[in-house]
């Protein structure tokens, strides 16, 4: 007779080595779980208090610039590798995971404008005040060589930007007009202008590499492409930028560093009106860079601070500042998406969690469930006062906070005139213009 | 163009322009008329020249002058100092106005010529037509539009990036790098392709090589191991794997089934299946009839051939040792009996001609003609079940009645067995017999009850009074419930009755029990509906019958008339209309009273309300107002709770209660609310629902994307954690939007991604015209 016995295969619930974690059978029925949202809305509560409490986004200060940092260059093959050229011509190379310089060339006589790392990642150039254009080695001569410059070209007028194409060997210059040269000429290949002005920064589309776009003086904005002879179409803002910057993710989309304490991202096709107005700083902006992702920029401003935006947002999620950094010129996203690098005016470079509460290296596996279970949470209630309030505080130094204020009550102000003067005249006289429309002067086809 | 020149003037008249060329364009009338006027004003000037001199001079400068302020804007005349360079190859050169030569007048020749080709006549009339050409754009604006282009034509380029843009920004998570390549080791002929032979030796093995056509670049394929590759990719190795698997699995599930239907014992089971397939291969076999002939054949053939064997054999003969057994048991068994009866009905039905049975409808007659087929003894035997012992008495006379009553029999032994499939060829028999619908009728409702009865059923055999009481006894409870609403059960009932069919209705029920007695007797009991009610709502009574049920009944305890079997059918049909139409007003009556009453009540309420509103509308409001304060006040007073907990401190269970003292001492009660705010306010409700502590947590208004309450209201509640959800769940739901890898850098777009979203997009969109077409 056969007996029939109840057994069970061991490899249910037999762990293979001691450290495997014991399975747990679970039963989800909803009733012997109760009060699913007020716990998880505890757990949320709990993982903003906790984001809070590790955002320490400053991690390190590059020191070593004798006069104050203008300009700074990403590597584009070495994640550890930063350029930086200050306001004494003087170009130093920095290695990031050392924090340490590793090496030191004197560039130019005066400004070091700018400076750009070839594609290749072999060599770079830089621009200064005293009207030339030099081409680097990347790496540090030999012993007993002399620090020279491979090619230098010597222009008519001072530079103030420059640029290299993303694939070809071409780079961009602006000073008093926008110049297009091939590396292998002394002359430019191409010469844009319209209207006499000069020019403060040249970007390429990183994604389009043809197009480029400038910001003159004339408080415009002008886009070439490199294989036309003209320039294509300039818009007019209210007051200058400063710097552009093209969103590597999205061809069409590039942001403005203003004068006005805005940031503005257009939409190439369309500069009738920007795509987005981003506001929060409280002085002219003066350098922006994009995320390699593409979702987010970083803008640094007069304001001795620096501001993270989302790339459809209008205000800040995220600002950083020391008691010593003053005036930040520069500002860089670092290639991997994880850092942010910051030149100010007290010669001194400065790195950054891009994400101020995130925790560096590598995280175990249930670390990172952890953290996106908690990201998810903080998602999901992030319209709960309690938990805005808390993500949303950030603390300020005295004058930026005051500053903030005023200029709140001033825009106020200013609302409630219009309102006053459309109410009292005639309707249709005083026609409602949005903040979007405000900033654009004119397009100039 | 013609160029007129003056040689004639003299330097001194026209000092300022020196030498002005007229450029009269012979195809512009208007200009050339103007150009004459200016020529005549010359010439008179030249004359008058001639006599004076200085003074002249100076009367040309005022008259100029004063021709310039009347705004008329003349133009210099042109004066040729040398000889004409550029005379017309023509040889016409004109003096004056009237000997000038204009186009017309050679076209005028050309016309009459006609050596001229046609075309050019034609070009010439054309250029007579047209107007000027216009004069180019100033830079300014030629740069303009040039500049418009350029910038269409990049806006245009540019546009080519949306889909993918926006497609980035739907997706639920962006992996960056976005190129990136599979990690893990990298396949040996990549990394060895870089590499080359260098030293002597390593040339020479390469030449070893290459010379016996061995790889070289990739050391581990072969030609023909390459070959043998490329002739099924991975991808498709995988799904004929996944193919594979399938049927393997598919295949080991049907024999394990199999195994485990070839282990059942039951016979019954097997006869089931068997009957199932053979039905299935019926269906199947017409099917193919129809679609492949030649194998529909090949399978009557096989057919043909079962049958001859079926026939020349002495299976299912029922002249086996087994059937011998059976026979002598069949007399006193009747499960015996079903069985041999089964034997032969499997030998005929695997006997009959296949040319019949290619119809299903013919199949069905069959079937249904099955009992006929019956060797005659079993049919007798079954005759005769109720009476005590029926084997005894052989062949019963074929009475109209007696008929009715084998058929009624047949019946009571569906309900011994119990078998599914006996139901089933009994009911074929039963239809066989005179008053089909009324037995169907009772045969469903039979099946109806089986359930119930089977434990009685079985007990039946043993011993024929116990079973009828606990017959009546089943049927009792069942009858009591069911009696009243089955009304055409009844009116077949009295039918049944009617026609004299032999049987006690032991209590209310159907009068479905049959007793030996009753039938030797030949009484027939004939009951009105009314007493069957009387029976229902008395039970004891019903025991009583019972009882009884040994003695021919008297209609004593029962107020039914009990008649012959002989006695005309007419009277019995009276009764049973009677009844019938009885019962019938009755459930009206049950139907249509409620309705009527509602119906009523609802326009008096309404005539009561409109006519106190009318009359006391202020009142009411308040009243209500009132009353609803009241209410809110109660939901906040305190109530007595009881927090008593059976089993704690003494025993629990079932119909146990804590004890009173416990229940004292757990009783407790609510401190009382806070007062209320509109306390002292009568006119107000202050709604003490709102909670500050809570509304602190609250969301006020409706966040941005949402678009109604519910919505977010339902993203809330559903949780993300791993207490409510299964790992997967938790895993898919809380991907993080970007990924990005440890220390790699993510390159800007590339024009690649371009072209591998329009590769899918056009797959996309021949998908989607596809669909439109169908």
């Amino acid at each position: 007779m056969k007996v029939k016995v109840l057994s069970r295969n061991p490899d249910d619930y037999v762990r293979e080595t001691k450290l495997d974690i014991q399975r747990v059978p679970r039963n989800y029925d909803p009733s012997l779980h109760p009060f699913e949202v007020s716990r998880e809305y505890t757990r949320a509560l709990n993982a903003t208090k906790l984001e809070r409490v590790f955002a320490k986004p400053f991690l390190a200060s590059l020191d070593g610039h004798r006069d104050g940092v203008n300009c700074m260059a990403k590597h584009t093959k070495s994640l550890s590798t930063l350029l930086s050229g200050s306001c004494d011509g003087e170009v130093k190379m920095w290695n990031l995971t050392k924090h340490d310089c590793v090496r030191t060339l004197q560039a130019h006589e005066g400004f070091v404008r700018g400076i750009v790392v070839r594609y290749c990642g072999t060599s770079f150039f830089t621009v200064g005040d005293d009207k030339t254009i030099k081409q680097w080695k990347m790496e540090a001569p030999g012993y007993g060589e002399a620090e020279e410059p491979l090619n230098t070209i010597l222009g008519k007028t001072v530079f103030t930007g420059l640029d290299h194409h993303q694939k070809e060997a071409v780079f961009a210059t602006c000073g008093q007009q926008v110049d297009i040269w091939d590396e292998q000429r002394s002359s430019p290949i191409r010469s844009f202008t319209w209207g006499v002005d000069s020019f403060s920064s040249v970007r390429f589309n990183p994604v389009e590499t043809e197009l480029l776009a400038s910001c003159a003086s004339d408080r415009s904005i002008v886009l070439y492409d490199m294989r036309e002879s003209a320039p294509l179409k300039k818009v007019i803002m209210t007051m200058r930028s400063n710097t552009l910057c093209w969103n590597p993710m999205e061809a069409y989309h590039f942001t403005c560093a203003n004068e006005d304490y805005n940031l503005y991202t257009y939409d190439m096709r369309n500069l009738d009106r920007p795509f987005m107005v981003h506001m929060d700083h409280v002085s002219a902006v003066l350098d922006v860079d994009y995320s390699p992702t593409g979702k987010e920029f970083v803008s640094a401003s007069f304001d001795k601070t620096i501001r993270i935006f989302q790339k459809d947002g209008g205000h800040s999620r995220e600002v950083y500042h020391t008691k010593r950094m003053q005036h930040v010129i520069c500002v860089k996203w670092s290639a991997d998406n994880k850092y942010i690098l910051s030149g100010s005016d007290e010669m001194n470079i400065r790195l950054w969690k891009a994400n101020a509460a995130e925790k560096l290296g590598v995280l175990a596996p249930r670390e990172k469930q952890a953290i996106n279970y908690n990201q998810k949470l903080k998602e999901k209630f992030q319209h709960h006062p309690q938990i805005r309030r808390i993500t949303h505080h950030r603390h300020l130094p005295k004058n930026i906070y005051h500053q903030t204020k005023e200029l709140r009550i001033m825009k106020e102000a200013r609302k409630r005139k219009e309102r006053n003067v459309r109410k009292h005249s005639r309707p249709g006289t005083v026609p409602v213009v949005s903040e979007k429309e405000k900033h654009v002067v004119t397009v100039v086809k | 163009m013609a160029k007129v020149s003056k040689a004639k003037m003299s330097k001194k008249v026209f000092k300022k322009s020196s030498e002005v060329t007229v450029n009269s364009t012979a195809l512009k009338p208007e200009v050339v008329y103007d150009d004459d006027d200016d020529l005549k004003g010359a010439d008179e000037e030249i004359i008058s020249e001639e006599e004076d001199g200085e003074d002249e001079r100076k009367r040309q400068h005022l008259l100029e002058a004063i021709s310039a302020l009347g705004g008329k804007r003349r133009k210099a005349l042109g004066e040729r100092s040398e000889a004409a360079v550029q005379m017309s190859e023509f040889m016409v050169n004109a003096e004056d106005e009237s000997e000038r030569v204009e186009l017309s007048d050679l076209i005028q020749i050309i016309e009459k010529t006609s050596t001229v080709p046609a075309k050019t006549k034609k070009q010439l009339k054309n250029l007579q037509r047209s107007k000027t050409i216009e004069c180019p754009l100033s830079k300014q604006e030629s740069e303009r539009i040039q500049r418009d282009v350029a910038f269409q034509k990049a806006a245009t380029d540019i546009s080519r990036w949306k889909s993918i843009i926006s497609q980035n920004q739907r997706a639920e998570q962006l992996m960056f790098p976005l190129n990136q390549e599979p990690s893990g080791p990298k396949p040996m002929e990549r990394v060895v392709t870089g590499w080359k032979a260098q030293t002597p030796l390593e040339q020479e093995i390469f030449a070893l090589l290459s010379a016996n056509k061995q790889p070289i670049n990739d050391p581990i394929l072969t030609p023909i191991e390459q070959a043998s590759m490329r002739a099924m990719s991975l991808e498709e190795a995988k799904v004929r794997r996944a193919e594979l698997q399938k049927a393997r699995a598919l295949q080991s599930y049907y024999e394990a089934q199999a195994r485990r239907e070839k282990k059942i014992k039951s016979k019954k089971f097997h006869k089931v299946q068997n009957k199932a397939k053979r039905k299935e291969f019926l269906k199947q076999f017409d099917e193919m009839v129809k679609t492949d002939p030649a194998a529909a054949l090949e399978e009557l053939n096989k057919m043909e051939v079962a049958r001859m064997q079926e026939r020349m054999s002495l299976k299912h003969q029922n002249s086996g040792k087994w059937a011998k057994s059976r026979a002598i048991m069949a007399k006193y068994n009747e499960g015996a009996r079903k069985a041999m009866q089964q034997q032969l009905e499997v030998n005929k039905h695997l006997t009959q001609k296949l040319v019949t049975s290619l119809n299903g409808d013919d199949e069905e007659e069959e079937e249904a003609g099955d009992p006929e087929l019956l060797p005659d003894f079993v049919n007798d035997a079954e005759q005769d079940l109720d009476s005590s012992n029926p084997w005894m008495r052989g062949r019963l006379s074929e009475d109209p009645t007696e008929e009715e009553a084998n058929s009624d029999t047949v019946g009571l032994t569906t309900e011994q067995s119990g078998g599914m499939e006996y139901i089933a060829e009994e009911e074929e028999k039963v239809e066989e017999t005179e008053d089909n619908v009324i037995l169907r009728e009772f045969d469903s409702r039979r099946k109806l009850r089986q359930a119930l009865e089977t434990d009685t059923a079985v007990e039946m055999s043993v011993d024929e009074e116990e079973e009828e009481e606990s017959k009546a006894a089943a049927e009792d409870g069942y009858a009591s419930d069911k009696e009243e609403e089955r009304l055409c059960e009844f009116t077949n009932l009295f039918h049944e009755i009617v026609e004299g069919q032999s049987r006690v209705e032991g209590a209310g029920d159907a009068g479905r029990t049959d007793t030996s007695t009753q039938l030797e007797a030949e009484v027939i009991r004939i009951r009105t509906l009314g007493s069957v009610e009387l029976l229902t709502q008395d039970n004891s009574a019903t025991d009583k019958v019972h009882v009884e049920s040994q003695k021919p009944l008297s209609t004593e305890n029962l107020p039914s008339t009990t008649q012959k079997a002989g006695k005309s059918r007419k009277r019995k049909k009276k009764i049973q209309l009677k009844e019938v139409l009885t019962k019938e007003t009755k459930v009206m009556k049950v139907l249509l009273a409620p309705t009527i009453e509602a119906s009523e009540e609802l326009e008096e309420k309404l005539d009561q309300r409109g006519l106190i509103k009318e009359a006391f509308a202020g009142d009411d409001v308040i009243s209500e107002f009132l009353k609803d304060k009241r209410k809110q006040e109660d939901v906040g007073t305190s109530k007595i709770l009881d927090l008593t907990l059976p089993g704690w401190g003494e025993w629990g269970g079932t119909g146990l209660k804590p004890s009173r003292s416990k229940r004292r001492r757990f009783r407790v009660k609510n401190a009382p609310p806070p007062p209320r705010k509109d306390q002292h306010l009568p006119s107000v409700i202050i709604s003490e629902k709102r909670n500050s502590f809570i509304s602190l947590h609250q969301v006020n208004s409706l966040p941005f994307p949402f678009e109604n309450h519910t919505q977010f209201e339902s993203t809330i509640r559903s949780p993300l954690g791993r207490t409510w959800n299964t790992e997967r769940t938790v895993k898919k739901i809380t991907k993080p939007k970007v990924v990005t890898q440890l220390g790699t850098i993510i390159e800007p777009m590339a024009q690649e991604e371009l072209v591998k979203v329009k590769v899918s997009a056009g797959k996309n969109s021949c998908v989607d015209s596809l669909k439109i077409k169908y």
